[in-house]
C-alpha cells in the first residue's frame, strides 16, 4: 500500500477514533466526583492578586497587601 | 559579558546588513536591509553607551512596562489598519481612489494585504501580546519570566509588522493569503514567535497558583499551534539570499491544503483562541463575578482545539482536493458550532444576575455585543461550510461580510472592552477619562458593523445568484461587469460603515489618551452606574 493510502486509511480510521476517545475523556474528566470545589477555586483566581505577585521570602511566600 | 555579546552580535549585523543592502536584488530586500542595518546599528549605539551601567536590583512587582507600550500599539495599528481598511472599501466603489501617482503602491492590490495584516496581526497580534502578559501575570501571581525578554517580543513583533506592511507596498509577497511575507519576514517572526511561547511558559511555570487559569490555555493553544502552522505553511527556499523572492516547498493541491489549514486556524487559533483567552479574563473580571461554568469552559476549550484544526479543507470545495477531504473539513466545521456556541453561552451568562450592568456599564455592553458577534459569526461559519451553501456564497462578498462581522464584531469589540479595562488599571488612575466617549464609541462601532456585514450579505447573495443565472438555453445571463455594476450602492454602505467604525476607534484613542496622560482626573469611577442613553 503506498504512503497516501495508508495515512488516508489510518488517518480516519484508529486516529479519528484515539482522538476521539481523548476529547470524550476529558469531557468526562471534568465533571469527576470531587472537581466541584477545585473548579470553583480555579475561577476564583481572577480576583486574588491583582495588585502583585506572591514573593518568596524567607519565612515562606508572601502575597499582596 | 552579555554586554560585550550584544555589542559584537549588533555590530556583525549592522555589518551584513549593510552588505545584504548593497548587494540586494529588489527594492523591497533593499530597503528591508536598510532599516535593520539602522535599527542594529542604534542598538549598537545604545549597548556600548549603556555598557557599564550598574544592574539596578531585580524588579519584583508585575512587568507592565511592556503592556504598556502593547496597549498604545494596538490602538495605533488598530487606527491604521482601520483607515487603510475604510480607504480601500471606497476603492472599490470609486476606482478612480486607485490615483495614477501612486500606481504600483498605492492602489487596491498592494493595500489589501496591508489592511489584513495591520487589522489582524498588528491590532489583533499586540492586542493579544499585551493582554496575554497582563493576565498571565495575574492568573499566576508572578512576574513575566525572562526579563528583558519579553521587551524583545513586543519590538521584535513590531519590527515583523514594520517589515511586512512596507514589503506589501513594494510587491514583496509570497501570495498566501494572510501569510504574504517573505521568507527573511517569516524567519524573523519565528524567532520572535519562540521567545514569546517561552516567556509565556516560563512564566507559567513559575506560577504561584496550583491550577492554571483557562484564559492561559486558550493562549498557550493559540501560542504554541500558530509556531506551528506558520512554520509549516512558510516552507519555502529562497532564489537568491540577497532577493526577497521565494519558491514555496508544497505545489499544486498540497499547497492549497497547506495553505488554508494554515488559514483557517489563523482564525481558529489566532483569532478565536487567543481572544477567547481575553474573554475568560476580561468578562468576569468586568462583570465582578467568576466565569458561570468553569466545567463549561474546560470542555468548551478541549472541544474548540480538537475540532478547529481539521475545518480547513472547507475553504475548498469543488477543487482538485478530494471529496473526502472537503466533507471532512465541512462536517468539522458544522460539529465546531456546538463548542463555540458553549463559548458564548458561558460569557453571557456569567452576567446572570448581573443583567442591570449592560444598562450602565458600556464597557459590559461591548463584551456582550462582542460575545453575540461571536455567536453569530460562529453559526454563520458553518452554515457557510456546507457545500451547496458555499457553492452560492464563495467568491462572492458575502464571505467578506462573515469575515467582518467576526473581525469587527468579535475580535475587535473584546479588544476595546480589554484597552478600556486595562488603560485605567496600567496608568493608575481611578477610571477611564470619560465613560460617554466610550459609549458614543460603542454606537459608532455597533451600526458601523451592521451597515458593513447587512451591504455584504445583499451584495454578496445577490452577484452569486447573479453569477450562477442561466436563460432557457442553458447560456450565462449576467457577465462579471453587470454584477460589479449593480453593487455599487452596497459598497457605498460598507464603505461608511467603515467610516462609522473607524471614527469610533478615533474617539477610543482620545479616550484612552487622555486617561493614560490627561491632566484631568476622572470624574467618575469605572464601576459607577451611568444610564445607557
Amino acid at each position: 500500500m503506498d504512503t497516501y493510502s495508508f495515512l488516508r486509511e489510518l488517518a480516519d480510521s484508529w486516529a479519528l477514533l484515539a482522538l476521539f476517545a481523548f476529547l470524550a475523556f476529558v469531557w468526562f474528566w471534568a465533571f469527576r466526583p470531587g472537581s466541584r470545589d477545585l473548579h470553583a477555586d480555579a475561577a476564583d483566581v481572577i480576583f486574588r492578586h491583582e495588585d502583585g505577585p506572591i514573593v518568596d521570602t524567607d519565612k515562606g511566600p508572601e502575597g499582596q497587601k | 559579558m552579555w554586554n560585550w555579546f550584544k555589542i559584537v552580535a549588533f555590530g556583525i549585523v549592522t555589518l551584513l546588513a549593510a552588505v545584504a543592502a548593497s548587494w540586494a536584488r529588489d527594492i523591497a530586500y533593499q530597503i528591508h536591509a536598510i532599516i535593520i542595518m539602522i535599527i542594529s546599528a542604534g542598538m549598537f549605539v545604545w549597548s556600548v553607551r549603556t555598557a557599564d551601567d550598574i544592574n539596578p536590583p531585580e524588579p519584583t512587582g508585575y512587568m507592565d512596562g511592556v503592556i504598556r507600550y502593547g496597549v498604545v500599539a494596538t490602538a495605533f495599528w488598530g487606527l491604521t489598519g482601520f483607515l487603510v481598511g475604510t480607504f480601500i472599501a471606497f476603492q472599490l466603489a470609486f476606482p478612480s481612489l486607485n490615483f495614477e501617482f501612486l500606481q504600483g503602491y498605492g492602489n487596491f492590490g498592494r493595500l489589501r494585504p496591508l489592511h489584513t495584516s495591520a487589522v489582524i496581526f498588528a491590532f489583533g497580534g499586540n492586542a493579544l501580546i499585551c493582554t496575554s502578559f497582563y493576565i498571565v501575570q495575574r492568573t499566576c501571581a508572578a512576574r513575566l519570566w525572562g526579563g528583558n525578554t519579553a521587551w524583545f517580543v513586543f519590538w521584535g513583533y513590531n519590527l515583523f509588522i514594520v517589515l511586512a506592511a512596507t514589503g506589501y507596498l513594494m510587491g514583496s509577497t509570497q501570495s498566501k493569503e494572510y501569510a504574504e511575507p517573505e521568507w527573511y519576514v517569516d524567519i524573523w517572526l519565528t524567532i520572535v514567535w519562540v521567545a514569546y511561547l517561552v516567556v509565556f511558559m516560563g512564566t507559567i511555570v513559575k506560577r504561584k497558583e496550583p491550577h492554571i487559569y483557562v484564559a492561559n490555555w486558550f493562549f498557550l493553544a493559540f501560542i504554541v499551534t500558530v509556531a506551528m502552522l506558520h512554520i509549516v505553511n512558510n516552507l519555502s527556499v529562497p532564489v537568491s539570499i540577497f532577493g526577497s523572492k521565494s519558491v514555496q516547498v508544497f505545489a499544486g493541491v498540497q499547497d492549497a491544503m497547506t495553505q488554508w489549514w494554515y488559514g483557517h486556524n489563523a482564525v481558529g487559533f489566532f483569532l478565536t483562541a487567543g481572544f477567547l483567552g481575553m474573554m475568560y479574563y476580561f468578562v468576569p473580571k468586568q462583570a465582578g463575578k467568576p466565569v458561570f461554568s468553569y466545567k463549561l469552559s474546560i470542555v468548551h476549550f478541549w472541544s474548540l482545539i480538537f475540532l478547529y484544526i481539521w475545518a480547513g479543507p472547507h475553504h475548498l470545495h469543488y477543487t482538485a482536493l478530494p471529496d473526502w477531504a472537503t466533507t471532512l473539513g465541512m462536517v468539522f466545521s458544522i460539529v465546531l458550532w456546538m463548542p463555540s456556541w458553549g463559548g458564548m453561552i458561558n460569557g453571557l451568562m456569567t452576567l446572570s444576575g448581573a443583567w442591570d450592568k449592560i444598562r450602565t456599564d458600556p464597557i459590559i455592553r461591548m463584551m456582550v455585543i462582542s460575545l453575540g458577534f461571536y455567536g453569530m459569526s460562529t453559526f454563520e461559519g458553518p452554515m457557510m461550510s456546507i457545500r451547496a451553501v458555499n457553492s452560492l456564497s464563495h467568491y462572492t462578498d458575502w464571505t467578506i461580510g462573515h469575515v467582518h462581522s467576526g473581525a469587527l464584531g468579535w475580535n475587535g469589540m473584546i479588544t476595546f472592552a480589554a484597552l478600556y479595562f486595562m488603560t485605567p488599571k496600567l496608568w493608575n488612575r481611578a477610571g477611564l477619562y470619560s465613560l460617554r466617549l466610550v459609549n458614543y464609541h460603542f454606537w459608532l462601532a455597533t451600526i458601523g458593523i451592521i451597515l458593513y456585514a447587512s451591504s455584504m450579505w445583499v451584495t454578496g447573495i445577490m452577484e452569486g445568484l447573479m453569477w450562477r443565472e442561466v436563460d432557457a438555453q442553458g447560456f450565462l445571463v449576467n457577465s462579471f461587469a453587470d454584477t460589479v455594476e449593480a453593487k455599487f450602492p452596497m459598497y457605498v454602505v460598507r464603505g461608511l460603515g467603515g467610516a462609522l467604525y473607524l471614527t469610533g476607534a478615533i474617539i477610543m484613542c482620545y479616550n484612552l489618551w487622555m486617561t493614560a496622560f490627561g491632566k484631568q482626573q476622572p470624574a467618575a469611577h469605572s464601576t459607577a452606574a451611568i444610564p445607557a442613553e
